[in-house]
């Protein structure tokens, strides 16, 4: 460790060892937490998305449902349900369920991937249903079927339409994160938290936590650039 | 004669026009609910032991008082800020707040509890036997600092920001046991059916003072001789036993 660092470290009392190991520790949990509820939201929204879009009322109609109730309410109120409402139902606790539920990380995984789960799927079923009709109609000429088509036309196409405001899903994803510290999860805030109520230094415990979130934020943005340059190649011009 | 009566009803009128303009307008922050020290009754007035004490205490500084309800979180910063000149919501007197406040001498000093449910046997004092048992805590108390520092590593320590939440997940079964400041807990945790105390309380701690800013050495100084006079002229003793059947006396 560099001299400066070391004396740094020694003069103040908030940032010891010990106070940086708690916020390493918050990332890990932060980041694990988002990055798992993310993938399952994602992985459970591409058929949800598709399912939305079929004109069948019966098929479209509980997955419309499922997303209005999530779109439709905060999040904290989810995890509060999710976490307190759970634990209120007689017999849990002698179930297998409860192995699960006890802890709080699942609970809130729960509720972040259904939260997510529910916005992605109306992100992709808006870039399904912009699809040009040429290219359907393209694709139906040479004979692909109703399968082939979807993997082949209408997902790729609409993963190009839907990145975009799926970046900002991610990114809001990563700052709603920030309650999982009200159910006992020492998440970054949670770390936080515990280190402003130990030395009653808002500002010391909070903007390095902010500054810890916009590092996140800024490999998020990073990262999806390289997937819009990628996945948008055709749009930009010959000569860039 | 006669003019003399008038002037000195004057220059006594004007002495005490004085005097008024002099008398302190003090603004005193609690968190509520935080039962029996402050709390709101069925009328929703303000209630409790600190808040009488607080009425006591203003009574004999001749203060005008206003009281500021103030959630916990923001108690220090919000009397840095300036929203209020005093708190006496049941903060102990730790160093490290006391090198961002001033405190009084300590008013009260109240045990740290421990509650659980009646199937829980173990001795709290046996580290061996607490391994791995899950321990609730209010974020940032002196029974967080002090579980933290004997048994941080051997229990794991779950903290919270109300007690109500903390009482919820014991009820839950997601903690074996809480430490709780000793009212507050028979509050909360023995009114319900299935809990009792499983060990000794424990003396934690400085006991609990006024806060006030660091610039206001002078009002410190006018707290600390009306809390004395009130624990000497037996008002004090009067208030306590209205709310406690033990000694909180410091």
């Amino acid at each position: 460790m560099p001299d400066f660092i070391a004396e740094w470290l020694d003069k103040n009392d908030v940032f010891t060892a010990m106070t940086l190991m708690e916020y390493w520790g918050g990332m890990v949990t932060t980041v694990q937490l988002v990055f798992l509820s993310l993938v399952i939201g994602l992985v459970v929204a591409v058929p949800l998305a598709i399912l939305r879009t079929v004109k069948n009322p019966f098929i479209s109609g509980p997955v419309w449902f499922y997303t209005y109730i999530f779109r439709g309410t905060p999040l904290l109120i989810q995890l509060y349900i999710i976490y307190y409402g759970l634990a209120q139902i007689e017999g849990i606790q002698e179930t297998f369920w409860w192995l699960i539920f006890r802890e709080p990380f699942y609970p809130a995984l729960l509720a972040f991937t259904l939260n997510t789960a529910a916005y992605t799927t109306e992100i992709i079923r808006g870039a399904i249903v912009s699809t040009p009709n040429g290219e359907i109609e393209a694709a139906k000429a040479y004979g692909m079927n109703w399968f082939m088509r979807m993997r082949r036309i209408v997902l790729p196409s609409a993963a190009r339409r839907g990145v975009q405001a799926y970046s900002n899903e991610v990114i809001f994803m990563l700052h709603a994160s920030a309650i999982a510290s009200v159910v006992t999860i020492v998440d970054l805030t949670g770390a936080a938290r515990n280190i402003y109520s130990r030395f009653y230094a808002p500002f010391d415990a909070f903007i390095f936590v902010a500054l810890l979130y916009m590092l996140l934020t800024f490999a998020l943005v990073f990262a999806f650039r390289k997937l819009e340059n990628h996945l948008l190649k055709h749009q930009r011009p010959l000569n860039s | 004669m006669k003019k003399l009566i008038v002037a000195a009803s004057c220059a006594l009128a004007l002495a005490a026009g004085v005097a008024q303009a002099e008398e302190r307008n003090l603004r005193i922050a609690f968190d509520v609910p935080y039962e029996p020290f402050e709390y709101k009754d069925e009328n929703g007035e303000l209630s409790g032991f600190e808040v009488e004490l607080a009425e006591a205490m203003c009574e004999e500084m001749s203060a005008n008082c206003e009281f500021v309800i103030q959630a916990w979180d923001g108690m220090i910063p919000g009397l840095l800020a300036r929203k209020f000149d005093l708190i006496m919501s049941s903060m102990s007197i730790t160093p490290e707040r006391a090198e961002r406040v001033l405190f009084s001498e300590p008013y009260y000093n109240t045990p740290g509890g421990w509650f659980g449910p009646e199937s829980f046997n173990t001795d709290v004092t046996d580290m061996d036997a607490m391994k791995g048992k899950t321990v609730g805590v209010q974020r940032g108390t002196t029974m967080d600092t002090y579980v933290t520092e004997e048994m941080g590593g051997i229990v794991t320590i779950k903290r919270y920001t109300t007690a109500d939440d903390m009482v919820l997940d014991l009820e839950g079964q997601r903690l074996d046991v809480v430490f709780v400041d000793y009212p507050v807990g028979e509050q909360t945790v023995l009114n319900k059916e299935g809990f009792k105390e499983v060990a000794e309380p424990v003396k934690l701690g400085e006991g609990v003072g006024v806060a006030m800013r660091k610039r206001d050495a002078d009002l410190a100084e006018d707290v600390n001789a009306a809390l004395s006079t009130l624990k000497e002229d037996g008002t004090y003793d009067t208030i306590m036993d209205k709310y406690f059947a033990y000694d909180i006396k410091m």
